[in-house]
């Protein structure tokens, strides 16, 4: 038996995910995150927060997020969500959350302080980087 | 005395016994199929601890607690103890061991670690280097996740192919012959590698150890699957059991009437949401100690070959891309020992 072959068997014994249901459910579920966040702009723009609004409604979004992951609530719509909940704002807040209550345990320095972006660590690193790309390019374009 | 048949199988000619086992679980353990027959489980799955490996390390200690009970042995009636988890330096086997004054052996076998201390607890009698031993592995969802996987609350999506992590422990006592179950035979087995590198499906990735050591065995031993009740692998799951399977037909041992897997035991797997079933050292350890070995002692099951598969990767190697190695240790468990002819 080669590795190519075997690899080729258990590609075949391997259920696969459901690809279209996911997306459905990510699409829909994605939907509603950003319906909320829109309706938090709208009702923060009529508060009188004026430029401010879009800042309040993402981190009404976050705090959402961090207080549903602290109810252990957050991964169980997320098992069905996917990247539903994943991309948007509230993905970020959940995995910084849920690693800060994992790695509690291991003192509020090295455990909390540092495994709490052990997840969204590289996100933030490559986020800043593209920023600092796309920064030189809009520099020398304008 | 042991004696080497074939290239790597010893019968135990003195057909130790298992006098004693106990298997502990928590929630979803008792949820399942087998839940009736843990001698202990819990609804909370902290077992009342500040950390998941203290949990771990409790179920360890219940676990030998209640085999020493059930057999009526103390502590300094033990030899030697083996025993090994999945956490990182072995911390759940150390920590439970600690109060108790047996010599220690810590195991790494991954999921394999029931069979690998088994196979030497059974040696050891066997040998006569000792009287009796003490064979003890456990896992927890909830440290394995910390350590191989992500934060518990992260909301990730696991793949249907992936398997969930046992909470649970087994302990077996072995001594020399004296009731069922006994311990006839035991195939150590290499470490193998197919290839596989995606962390989510350890099934396909242990299958070719499985099916290395079950040929190996009936080589040895000139038998055939049909010479045994049953052949039970310790956590191929689902996709591990088909790929099995189809190993074991290509090699001319067609099996799959015979075989049973203790990840496809433990839980319900389409009710319990496992995706391909259970995974984890305390998989095997507690299937074997709860379920499998009361048949064997009333003679229900004659002639078990029991082999815990274990993946030994790192999540370091995983990281570096490298394949995931497998490895089974097979025992042959039976309702009766060895007769006189088999001994000489």
């Amino acid at each position: 038996m080669t590795k190519q072959e075997y690899a080729q068997w258990t590609q075949e014994e391997s259920p696969r995910s459901k690809g279209p249901v996911n997306i459905f459910k990510a699409f829909l579920s994605g939907g509603v995150v950003c319906t909320i966040g829109q309706l938090l702009l709208s009702l923060y723009e009529r508060l009188g927060a004026g430029e401010n609004a879009a800042i309040f409604a993402s981190l009404s979004l976050v705090v959402l997020s961090a207080v549903l992951t602290g109810l252990n609530v957050y991964d169980n719509i997320a098992k069905h969500a996917g990247a539903g909940t994943l991309v948007p704002i509230t993905g970020f807040a959940n995995s910084m959350v849920s690693a800060a209550m994992e790695f509690k345990t291991e003192g509020y320095i090295l455990g909390l302080g540092a495994k709490m972006f052990s997840i969204a660590g590289p996100v933030i690193v490559y986020g800043v980087s593209a920023s600092v790309i796309y920064g030189i390019i809009l520099y020398f374009i304008q | 005395m042991a004696k080497k048949i074939g290239s790597q199988t010893l019968l135990l000619t003195s057909s130790p016994s298992i006098i004693g086992y106990a298997a502990v679980g928590a929630k979803k353990e008792k949820e399942g199929p087998l839940g009736g027959y843990f001698d202990f489980t819990s609804e909370d799955s902290s077992f009342g601890e500040k950390t998941w490996e203290k949990s771990e390390t409790f179920m360890q200690k219940k676990v030998v607690e209640l085999a020493l009970e059930k057999c009526g042995v103390s502590d300094n009636e033990i030899d030697f103890l083996f025993a090994g988890d999945l956490l990182n330096q072995c911390i759940s086997s150390a920590y439970a061991s600690r109060e108790r004054k047996i010599p220690f052996f810590g195991l790494y076998g991954a999921c394999s670690t029931m069979s690998e201390s088994l196979c030497l607890a059974s040696m050891f009698v066997d040998a006569k280097l000792a009287n009796r031993c003490l064979a003890v592995t456990s896992s927890h969802f909830c440290s394995a996740e910390r350590q191989f996987r992500f934060p518990l609350e992260y909301g990730g999506q696991r793949t249907p192919t992936s398997q969930w992590t046992v909470t649970g422990a087994g302990a077996c006592v072995v001594a020399p012959k004296a009731q069922a179950p006994y311990l006839r035979a035991v195939t150590v087995g290499t470490v193998e590698d197919l290839g596989i590198t995606d962390i989510n499906n350890m099934g396909a990735a242990m299958a070719p150890a499985a099916a290395r050591t079950l040929c190996q065995y009936f080589q040895d031993t000139a038998t055939r699957p049909e010479d045994y009740d049953l052949i039970l692998t310790g956590d191929l799951g689902f996709v591990g059991s088909r790929l099995l399977e189809r190993l074991m037909q290509s090699e001319g041992y067609p099996m799959a009437n015979l075989h049973n897997d203790c990840g496809l035991m433990i839980f319900d797997r389409l009710k319990q949401d496992v995706h391909a079933g259970g995974s984890g050292c305390g998989c095997a350890a507690s299937v074997l100690c709860s379920f499998i070995l009361p048949q064997i002692a009333c003679q229900r099951l004659k002639d078990v070959l029991f082999l815990a598969t274990g993946a030994l990767m790192s999540p370091t190697s995983t990281q570096q891309g490298e394949s995931i190695p497998g490895i089974a240790h097979l025992l042959h468990i039976s309702a009766f020992p060895h007769t006189k002819e088999e001994q000489a």
